[in-house]
């Protein structure tokens, strides 16, 4: 039984709230949770995201929509069972209105169902699995970095009619990144006239690429996708067994990216390149942006960084336009689906009807200046979609890219 | 004395939902059980067979994928995958036993860890059945049930089940011989026993269990991925065998408890859990070598007996070797 105290005390609270509430609603922090890796291989990419996120954070000064931010980072392992936990701890103990992440693909393929479910506007910065928004899409899912192939597709068009190239031998991690950007690469470049005459996959824990560079002869060019620090070692081999001078690299985005640029030297030199972002992008948006970030961790942004940055700039648009009103999650995605952001470094940029940005992709060719390595953008496709100029529905109904799609070599 | 521990721990788990502050914590007290069921599992192969395999998640993953491919891929209802799972990850069992048990000793953990990495590299390469490194993911209709409470029972009644099942089992006369076979394996063959016929059990009997953990653990996180099948996953096993008690029924869940809670628990306040599970094991070898439970009895009975005494204790506090 309630006594009079009670329902005293009750009402008093329901009026005052009621008075309050607004004012309330503004002044409890918005919660952003982050799904980033600081253990293992994939530490680096996870420390990248962070800075690109804090940054964003710090030159608003932890306030969106004006209303204070509280930023929880959540440390995966670069697990998937541990990135499940961790998101399940994010929405149920610290109560985020958001997540933001992860780093690679199968950890935002483990969470994904369970975000759908709990209805938390997911907001991925770097993972790129294709069919996140192709296949398998949830409706709380937008994506700021860009699917596998976005990138490689125009590449291929630009390798085939603006190089010249006829034959090319693809090398790829073996796993779903390398296969799926391979995949794009190869269909367009076969669409283009050219032809594949091998595809070389190497774990992703080869400690030595010469099986593989010796097999490679008598095409144009060799078209290599990694990630991480592959990039930087199989260039370095590809030099040191003297095949640079001869066969022209051409790569992803993952391969030469800023990320790991830096620590690449004259190995690097004049490789073309194809991705949705370059420190070197002409704009003033981005130059204030590379020098902050410069400032932060000394070299120049890359992919996790940009891609987390985005997140926030596409989170301030949405934010802004529901008035900081982020309890109402509808709201919130619908926003996020519809924000066009006109001030990312990257250059102009929305989301299609699957979440999944439309934006410029940069043919980028490395080159020194300032001693140091950067990614000149050489030629720029505006405003590009992940199907490329393929209709949507037709792509969407073949299997989604791998190893042997488009068909086995 | 023991009776009434096993009673008090059974109630307390019953109760636990109630006791848990939400679904976070309940969660991570599910995965307790199921990877604890794991560590029992290699316990059975390792703790009473004296084998130690680094190849066990492969069952694991086998019964998860065997699992998600039967109820995900093909559709069939929940149960049916359930009896495909079982079926499937037990001939695994059978079919690895023949081949890992010509060996034993150090060849035998070389074997087991290399039939492990050829499961995982069949999940990771098999893109067509498996979807590569990108996994499986299965929807609430595809498990059996995804209530945060619903789960946590069935997990809790499957391994209550499974442990009252193998405390029997390690009992009997044929739980007697695996045990003669780790021990003293000459005799037991002089004696008449046919050596590897008991270890074929011992290991047909870790392999089911560990395929019903992988059952339970595709339930709990709905998303199966060459990771789970993962080296690390299988040492972390035999890690939480040898941290709770080697050849002791709850060793292995005690362990496991420990393991689970650091990665998950401790990982939310520091960065350097990694370095922090180092140390906690570092502790328990140079502390309690035979592992957290049987080293906690040892401590107690040693503290209750100088309190009695009244003097302080001398020989108890030393560890007791086991004979092997």
């Amino acid at each position: 039984m309630l006594n009079r105290r009670q329902v005293l005390a009750g009402t008093a609270a329901l009026a005052g709230s009621q008075l309050a509430l607004p004012a309330l609603a503004q002044s409890t922090p918005i919660r952003i949770g982050m799904l980033s890796v600081k253990s293992g291989a994939l530490a680096t990419g996870g420390r990248q995201m962070e800075d690109g996120f804090q940054l964003f954070l710090k030159q608003r000064n932890n306030t969106i929509a004006g209303r204070a931010v509280e930023f929880i980072v959540a440390d995966t392992g670069g697990q998937p069972a541990l990135a499940k936990t961790r998101a399940q701890e994010l929405v149920q103990r610290s109560n985020v209105h958001m997540v933001v992440g992860p780093v690679a693909a199968f950890e935002a393929l483990a969470i994904n169902d369970y975000l759908a479910e709990a209805q938390i506007p997911f907001i991925c910065s770097s993972a790129a699995a294709e069919d996140l928004t192709q296949r398998k899409l949830n409706p709380w899912f937008v994506r700021t970095s860009s699917t596998s192939a976005q990138p490689c597709h125009p590449l291929a068009d630009y390798a085939a009619k603006e190089l010249g190239y006829k034959k090319i031998i693809t090398i790829a991690d073996d796993f779903a990144f390398g296969q799926e950007q391979t995949a794009g690469f190869q269909r367009v470049f076969e669409a283009s006239g050219g032809s594949i005459t091998n595809k070389l996959w190497a774990p992703l824990n080869a400690a030595d690429y010469g099986s593989y560079i010796s097999q490679i002869s008598g095409v144009d060019a060799v078209f290599a996708a990694f990630s991480g620090a592959n990039g930087l070692r199989f260039l370095r081999q590809y030099n040191e067994y003297g095949l640079k001078g001869q066969i022209p690299v051409i790569s992803a985005m993952t391969t030469v990216d800023e990320g790991v640029l830096h620590t690449m030297g004259d190995e690097a030199l004049g490789i073309i390149s194809a991705g949705w972002y370059s420190a070197g992008i002409d704009t003033p948006h981005n130059k204030s942006f590379v020098e902050q970030l410069r400032k932060v961790t000394g070299v120049d942004p890359g992919f996790y960084s940009v891609g987390a940055y985005s997140a926030g700039l596409a989170l301030e648009a949405a934010l802004k336009s529901i008035d900081g009103k982020v309890e109402n999650k509808q709201g919130l995605i619908a926003a996020l689906k519809k924000a066009e952001i006109a001030n990312d470094p990257r250059g102009p940029w929305k989301f299609d009807q699957y979440g999944n940005p439309i934006e410029n992709i940069y043919i980028r060719k490395v080159e020194r200046k300032d001693n140091r390595l950067v990614n000149t953008v050489i030629k720029t496709y505006d405003q590009v979609s992940q199907f490329w100029t393929y209709q949507p529905e037709r792509f969407l109904a073949e299997p989604v890219y791998s190893r042997n799609n488009p068909t086995k070599i | 004395m023991k009776t009434v521990g096993i009673i008090f721990i059974t109630a307390i788990a019953c109760i636990l939902p109630f006791l848990l502050p939400g679904n976070f914590y309940l969660g991570i007290a599910t995965q307790i059980l199921v990877y604890g069921l794991f560590a029992v599992s290699v316990n059975t192969l390792a703790g009473y067979g004296g084998m130690v395999s680094l190849g066990h998640a492969g069952f694991l993953g086998i019964a998860a994928y065997a699992y998600a491919v039967t109820s995900g891929t093909y559709g069939f209802s929940p149960w049916i995958a359930v009896g495909a799972a079982l079926l499937i990850g037990t001939a695994a069992a059978a079919v690895f036993g023949l081949i890992a048990l010509r060996t034993s000793g150090l060849s035998f953990l070389m074997i087991t860890l290399a039939l492990g990495q050829i499961v995982w590299g069949v999940a990771f390469r098999y893109t067509d059945l498996t979807n590569g490194d990108n996994g499986i993911s299965l929807g609430r209709a595809s498990v059996i049930s995804a209530d945060p409470l619903t789960l946590y029972y069935v997990c809790l009644a499957v391994l209550a089940l499974v442990m009252v099942l193998l405390a029997a089992f390690i009992r009997s006369p044929l739980g007697a011989a695996i045990k003669g076979v780790r021990d003293q394996p000459r005799r037991m063959s002089t004696l008449g026993y046919n050596t590897w016929a008991i270890r074929y059990v011992a290991y047909l009997v870790s392999g089911f269990v560990a395929t019903v953990s992988g059952i339970l653990y595709v339930q709990i996180f709905q998303f199966i991925s060459p990771h789970a099948l993962s080296l690390t996953v299988s040492s972390e096993a035999v890690l939480m065998v040898i941290a709770g008690g080697i050849g002791t029924l709850f060793g292995p869940l005690l362990g496991a408890g420990v393991v689970v809670l650091l990665k998950n628990v401790a990982s939310a306040y520091t960065d350097r859990w990694p370095t922090l599970l180092g140390c906690i094991f570092l502790f328990i070898i140079i502390a309690m070598p035979e592992g957290l439970l049987p080293g906690s009895k040892r401590i107690l009975a040693g503290m209750i007996g100088s309190f009695r005494k009244g003097a302080a204790p001398s020989a108890s506090l030393q560890p007791t070797s086991r004979a092997r």
